[in-house]
């Protein structure tokens, strides 16, 4: 196995009074795509707002790259080079497509600064994201926002991408965009970090995977391994692939 | 799904007051004159309220000390505009605004020096508390004001318009005050540079999109709290040279003048929709139009007459004209 | 049976017991154990904030809502015995009248204001009372055929209650049983009912929704309790006891004006008591009151020494001027927000 690029060690989070995190322990090797599985409420989103120092971990440690990262701040913590793409996708709907593209690329000053080479790469990645350029986010569909949170994700090259649920909600059709893009990035070998419900999409991309229960890490290893092993399956996600 | 997809609505209520106002006022020429005087108020009001409104937007911070800049701009605006007698004495209007302007400048400067100050120690412990929040800027409201009143004494301090701002000019019958042609022209410099500020840099467009996600901002890599101080700042600096301008409008200062002022701004932020630029503006030209066509209609319900508007507006749209998107 | 009467929500602190029990008894033998006139007035002061304050403490403590408008239902209480007794004279039927009024007048505001504002967003209600307020206070001030504008309204009350009428010639416990000693002992056992009434409804199932609210509206919402009215009802209930105690204010002083009963420094007052006797446990606003009312005076007296101790001092002695208390106040409620947030009770209790 190669270095891992992010290790989280017994990662504790408290939200207000509830306690959601109870030490979890996550490896994401560099290079590969890891899948982040689990039922709904397992801590899947805590883990990664955790991460991106959106809550506080009150013990353990998050390490990346070699340096520990759990007492930074969220700005401090993407300048690392790593994005971050919410479950509610935070596009910024009163500004313009460009504008958020504009936003996500920390370099720019205007427009006129942004990668043009990259862009290109992006709009043929997501066509959707060139074609509605200068229309107010707020009007796009849901697929079309969440293709212009995951473009707005890797407008400058990044470390690490971070995605919740990138399928979530999305037509059949666009969650086969969203396949292959993500397939692409992989080949561009951008490490990435993607939690899921949806296991066809998990079992297309992921490299390694790590299942969720209860706020810990239940069971990690090879995505191909889970895949094939439908007793481990069913104990792990009540549920064949 | 277009780019010029915008919404005019509230837009039209101002020219639609204005009209509703026509009949009851009757005489075309008090009428005019009453609109300028009420539009004059509302880009007053407006240079105050749009700093409270980005701040409430940004943060959640709700300031109820933004008072204390406006008073303080007045008061400063008084002791610069006394220093220069010789160029306020003036009849050349050129010589006017050469005092006119470094007033309002220093005025701007201390009350957004002292912002950064009251950010720091008044605003920033409470972050995120909002009972705590509307608590302690009271209090720092009252102590701005105390600490006003033993600098610059109690009692109303005159505030006279310097030579050339004074009179009327004749438009048709109508006599509009010279200097509320003076406040249009500012007040609409600064929606200018605001809306080119918002709409045309990064800093704006960081702006606009912390006052919907602000967590969102963070996650792309900019610190918001920065932004923050530099907008608060900014919004009490503007909060400061509405003060001058109010000062001016009414002619004298009094250090309770905050909070009289302060009322205007809640109902303006509340009809044009907490954290909206555009808003605060249609609000501030509403509220700004009401009080003087009230005030000349029913000088004793005039208060009310704003009230009632923002009530209205709350039944039409309960988030205010221009809703922010995500809250 | 005291337990019942407290309505199960006792001190749980014994210094607490001990000083509520002394201004119990302060307060009950306040015309025999502070001769003067004007120790009488500072104790039926003392009742009336009491009340005042602890209404307020079940809108801000208990429901965790700020308002502004507190003044103005004070106000309306004071104005409605004022404007009655001066229109009808010093008749019970005037007195009647005029408390029926006004907590008419204030239940239908208070409901307006309540129901307009918070079905919308519960921080609005901070800033729509205090525009609520301010407009109420000017047209006070404005209404001068009905309210006495500035000036205010002298009104007598009937003959029992003004300090001519003399029930017994001889002294009693060296005190003159007269006109205002009724008064006085009139406001006392109305302020005991009102404080009894506002902590038996705190302590009863709808002041426990409130607090679920205040700490959770979301999940008070989901668990299904309709939030808007829940705060409504107690921005409503609270408003008429602090109409009742402008009523107590009114029949004391046999004046009201815009000062006495509207002003914002009054309302500051009341924010700074409650956050000071302590936040959610009306004990608080009974200590805070007393500490407060007696200590006002005190202040300025203090100010008033430091201010000409340092004359030499031009800057140092404006600002100690007894003018400038309210700086003193206001900078003691920005630290004790901070620093003391749970208030005397909460300290006490802690401990």
């Amino acid at each position: 196995m190669m270095t891992p690029l992010l290790v989280l060690e017994g990662v504790h989070t408290d939200i207000g009074a509830y306690h959601i995190l109870h030490g979890v322990d996550l490896v994401v090797p560099r290079g590969q795509l890891t899948m982040l599985l689990g039922r709904n409420g397992a801590g899947k989103t805590t883990t990664l707002r955790t991460i991106m120092g959106l809550w506080r971990a009150s013990a353990g440690h998050i390490k990346f790259a070699g340096s520990d990262i759990t007492a930074m701040s969220t700005p401090q913590i993407s300048a690392l080079d790593i994005a971050y793409v919410p479950e509610t996708m935070g596009i910024f709907s009163d500004l313009t497509v460009k504008e958020n593209m504009l936003l996500a690329a920390r370099r720019a000053k205007r427009a006129s600064d942004m990668d043009d080479t990259r862009l290109k790469w992006i709009f043929t990645l997501f066509p959707a994201v060139e074609k509605f350029w200068s229309h107010p986010a707020g009007k796009l569909s849901g697929g079309q926002k969440q293709m212009l949170a995951v473009a707005r994700a890797i407008i400058e090259p990044r470390e690490l991408l971070i995605v919740d649920e990138p399928s979530k909600g999305l037509a059949p059709a666009i969650i086969n965009n969203m396949i292959d893009a993500f397939a692409e990035l992989k080949r561009g070998g951008v490490t990435i970090l993607l939690v899921e419900q949806n296991i066809n999409f998990a079992k297309r991309l992921g490299d390694t995977v790590a299942v969720m229960d209860d706020g810990r890490v239940v069971h990690s290893g090879s995505m191909q391994a889970l895949a094939e092993d439908e007793n481990l399956q069913r104990t792990l996600l009540g549920l064949s692939l | 799904m277009k780019q010029t997809d915008f919404d005019w609505k509230p837009l039209a209520l101002v020219p639609v007051l204005a009209l509703i106002a026509l009949p009851l006022v009757g005489s075309g020429s008090n009428w005019l004159t009453l609109t300028v005087a009420g539009l004059a108020m509302g880009m007053i009001i407006f240079i105050i309220a749009s700093g409270l409104t980005l701040v409430f937007g940004l943060m959640d911070v709700l300031n109820f000390g933004h008072g204390v800049f406006i008073a303080l701009g007045a008061f400063v605006a008084t002791s610069v505009l006394g220093a220069m007698g010789d160029w306020t004495g003036s009849q050349e209007l050129w010589r006017n605004l050469v005092a006119v302007f470094p007033a309002m400048l220093i005025a701007m400067l201390v009350a957004g020096a002292v912002g950064l100050a009251f950010e720091r120690f008044i605003v920033r412990p409470v972050y995120g508390q909002h009972l705590k929040q509307i608590l302690i800027t009271m209090g720092g409201m009252i102590i701005g004001e105390e600490l006003i009143k033993v600098i610059w004494g109690p009692q109303q301090i005159p505030l006279p318009l310097p030579e050339g701002m004074r009179g009327a000019v004749l438009v048709g019958d109508a006599a509009v005050e010279k200097f509320r042609l003076v406040a249009v022209v500012v007040g609409l410099a600064v929606f200018g540079g605001l809306a080119w500020v918002l709409g045309r840099t990064k800093i704006g467009l960081l702006i606009r999109a912390g006052v919907q996600d602000r967590e969102m901002v963070e996650s792309l890599g900019y610190r918001i709290r920065r932004l923050f101080v530099g907008v608060f700042v900014v919004g009490s600096a503007l909060a400061g040279l509405g003060g001058v301008m109010w000062g001016m409008y009414q002619q004298n200062v009094i250090a309770q003048m905050g909070a009289q002022v302060n009322v205007l701004i809640f109902i303006v932020i509340i009809i044009g929709g907490l954290g909206s630029t555009g808003g605060a503006l249609i609000g501030a030209l509403l509220v700004g139009l009401m009080a003087n066509y009230t005030g000349f209609l029913a000088p004793k319900v005039a208060l009310f007459s704003n009230i009632g508007l923002m009530a209205v507006v709350l039944l039409w749209r309960p988030q205010g004209v221009y809703p922010v998107a995500n809250r | 049976m005291i337990s019942r009467m407290l309505s199960h929500d006792l001190p749980r602190s014994r210094t607490l017991a001990i000083l509520l029990v002394l201004l119990l008894l302060a307060l009950a033998f306040a015309p025999f154990l502070f001769p003067g006139v004007k120790a009488l007035g500072v104790a039926a002061k003392v009742l009336v904030f009491l009340v005042l304050v602890a209404s307020f403490d079940l809108l801000l403590g208990y429901a965790g809502i700020v308002s502004f408008a507190h003044t103005m239902f004070f106000g309306i209480g004071a104005y409605g015995i004022a404007i009655a007794c001066t229109r009808y004279g010093p008749t019970w039927e005037a007195i009647a009248i005029g408390i029926g009024s006004s907590l008419m007048l204030s239940f239908v505001l208070a409901m307006a204001v309540g129901l307009f504002s918070l079905r919308v967003r519960a921080i609005f209600f901070a800033m729509i009372t205090l525009a609520v307020a301010s407009a109420f206070q000017t047209l006070a001030s404005q209404l001068s055929d009905i309210t006495g504008g500035d000036d205010g309204l002298n009104f007598k009350l009937p003959d029992i209650l003004s300090g001519g009428f003399v029930l017994m010639d001889e002294k009693f416990l060296g005190a003159t049983i007269d006109g205002r000693l009724i008064c006085y002992y009139l406001l006392f056992v109305a302020a005991l009912v009102l404080l009894l009434a506002m902590l038996r409804i705190v302590n009863s199932p709808f002041g426990r929704v409130l607090q679920a609210i205040r700490e959770n509206e979301f999940r008070a919402e989901a668990i299904g309790y309709r939030v808007v009215l829940y705060r409504t009802a107690a921005s409503v209930i609270s408003a008429l006891f602090a109409t009742l105690a402008g009523v107590m204010l009114a029949l004391w002083l046999r004046y009201n004006g815009p000062d006495a009963s509207l002003s914002f420094e009054i309302m500051m007052d009341v924010l700074l008591i409650v956050v000071i006797g302590g936040m959610g446990t009306i004990y608080g606003a009974a200590i805070g009151a007393a500490l407060f009312v007696v200590s006002q005076s005190y202040l300025q007296d203090l100010l008033r020494l430091a201010s000409e101790a340092t004359s030499g001092l031009p800057w140092l002695s404006a600002l100690l001027s007894p003018d400038r208390w309210l700086l003193w106040l206001g900078v003691l409620f920005v630290l004790s927000v901070y620093y003391f947030p749970t208030g005397i009770v909460g300290k006490l209790r802690a401990r």
